[in-house]
């Protein structure tokens, strides 16, 4: 009994220490697994299609032309300044047309992709972790899963199928805007002619880098969306538990998605 | 027949039930009655496996609640209405799709002429008008939130209904109305059911049976007369207290 009420200052060090890396190793664990169990959920919600599908077409709707317009935008300046940047770099005897090449490359390697995937982790990860985090917290998934209804079906498979499914059609518009805007960017500011930039544009361009493009896009989706639903669905502990999940939604989104860019490119680019 | 053996749960270091031993026998209604935060309502979660026991039996119709698989326990549910304590309605849908919800029949949920009938019943059977359905949760006031919860629970014609703290937050006239409800449905629908509450004359009007849990046991259980009778000092405590808070606010 003695041994047992020391507290744990009183412990020797190694004890301490050894705890100190158990703990967050044995909760980095714990997450894995329930990460694993939340994707089986969604597995086996698939054949429940009459549940999902509506609600996937409205979440596609929030998504998709809900985001359109940041990402338009962000798309256009993205663009637009990678022209200009390319332009003031080429000086001397490198040949202008290349500015084509850099921009369309650029942009759709991994400008395109990746700004439009980090946007939108902001704002769909922050909305759906609040939306299952405010749900969590106030009981309507216990009232959900007291119906004998599956929320898996009903709330977390159509938001990952409409990250999925969305991000790419965004990427591929992101991509276009990108370069209409480099293009117009480079002939107003670098006087480049039409015949140039096409040329520049086609001089390293492989149909593959549409498909990294829309691969990328794909991934992105799933972890943008995936993510933010695990962490608002386990969140917490009222209001403050709900801005906590979705703050680290918002985080782990991006530092995942980062990540995977880098893994993405490595494994898929021939170097 | 709903049956709780020997259940132990507890929440980190904190112990909430600590081998409770409950039985509700088919047709009867039991209030259990307790302070606040004693694990009524983690009790109550245990009956329909939104929590699962560390140790111990939680038998619903016989079938071993924290065992069944998933597909099992979604059967099993669509025979218990569970009325939460704040309603617990979906704050995205209306409340026709919130009562809707409740029907667990996939056919009939499809109809959805039946659908708006049904919603209609329920809503009626709660002491709502029938436009209510249209409102959003939002519109509602902290009783009709409850009122509708209830309709939602019973939507689905079940067997059991397990109602959390049905008159917390109400004002007395509210309270009242809200235990002729549940006494009135008890009538109408013939289900078993569990009431959780602290109010102990709201309890007496509804309950075949009450039930006290007390540092996470099952203290005293008996009709409403052999409560009343119990020699129990933290019985007594419980109803003098009870009876002395009702006073003072009468």
């Amino acid at each position: 009994m003695e041994r047992m009420s020391r507290t744990t200052a009183e412990l020797p060090i190694p004890v301490n220490a050894a705890r100190s890396v158990a703990r967050p190793v044995l909760g980095a664990l714990e997450h894995v697994g329930r990460l694993g169990m939340m994707l089986l959920e969604l597995g086996r919600a698939l054949p429940e299609w009459r549940i999902w599908l509506p609600r996937t077409v409205e979440q596609c709707g929030n998504v998709g032309t809900g985001s359109l317009g940041i990402v338009v935008l962000t798309s256009v300046f993205a663009g637009g300044v990678t022209a200009v940047q390319a332009g003031y770099q080429f000086t001397g005897s490198i040949p202008l047309y290349l500015v084509g090449s850099i921009v369309a490359e650029s942009i759709i390697l991994e400008l395109g992709p990746v700004l439009t995937g980090l946007l939108l982790a902001g704002r769909v990860g922050a909305r759906y972790a609040a939306e299952l985090g405010t749900m969590r917290v106030t009981e309507q998934i216990d009232a959900l899963e007291s119906l004998g209804r599956n929320p898996a079906s009903h709330l977390l498979l159509p938001r990952v199928l409409a990250g999925i499914l969305m991000l790419p059609a965004l990427v591929i518009f992101a991509d276009a805007t990108g370069l209409l805007a480099g293009w117009l960017a480079s002939k107003q500011t670098l006087h480049i002619t039409n015949a140039d930039f096409i040329y520049g544009t086609r001089y390293n361009f492989r149909a593959f880098d549409l498909w990294y493009s829309a691969i990328k896009a794909l991934v992105f989706g799933a972890v943008i969306t995936i993510v933010p639903c695990y962490v608002g669905y386990t969140a917490r502990e009222g209001a403050e538990g709900v801005g906590r999940a979705t703050t680290t939604a918002v985080v782990v989104s991006c530092v995942c998605l980062l990540i995977l860019d880098f893994v993405l490119a490595k494994i898929l680019l021939p170097t | 027949m709903i049956e709780l053996r020997n259940v132990h749960k507890r929440f980190g270091r904190q112990v909430v039930l600590d081998g409770v031993d409950f039985v509700v026998e088919e047709g009867q209604t039991v209030a259990l009655l307790g302070p606040s935060g004693t694990g009524k309502s983690v009790l109550l979660k245990h009956i329909i496996g939104l929590l699962t026991p560390d140790s111990g039996e939680v038998l619903v119709d016989g079938l071993s609640v924290p065992s069944l698989g998933r597909k099992a326990l979604a059967e099993l549910r669509k025979r218990i209405g569970y009325a939460f304590q704040t309603g617990a309605l979906f704050d995205s849908v209306s409340v026709f799709e919130n009562i809707r919800l409740g029907i667990n029949d996939d056919g009939k949920y499809r109809d959805l002429d039946y659908c708006r009938e049904h919603v209609a019943k329920c809503l009626r059977l709660v002491n709502l008008p029938e436009d209510v359905a249209k409102l959003m949760p939002n519109q509602l006031s902290g009783g009709m939130r409850k009122r509708v919860g209830i309709a939602r629970a019973i939507a689905g014609s079940p067997k059991y209904l397990l109602y959390d703290e049905p008159t917390s937050g109400l004002d007395p006239v509210n309270a009242d109305v809200m235990d002729g409800l549940i006494e009135s449905l008890q009538k109408e629908l013939r289900a078993t059911s569990v009431v959780v509450s602290h109010d102990v004359r709201g309890s007496f009007r509804v309950a075949d049976r009450i039930a006290l849990l007390h540092q996470g046991r099952i203290r005293a259980v008996g009709t409403p007369e052999e409560f009343m009778a119990a020699k129990d000092g933290v019985v007594q405590e419980f109803l003098e207290r009870d009876f002395q808070v009702a006073d003072s606010e009468g």
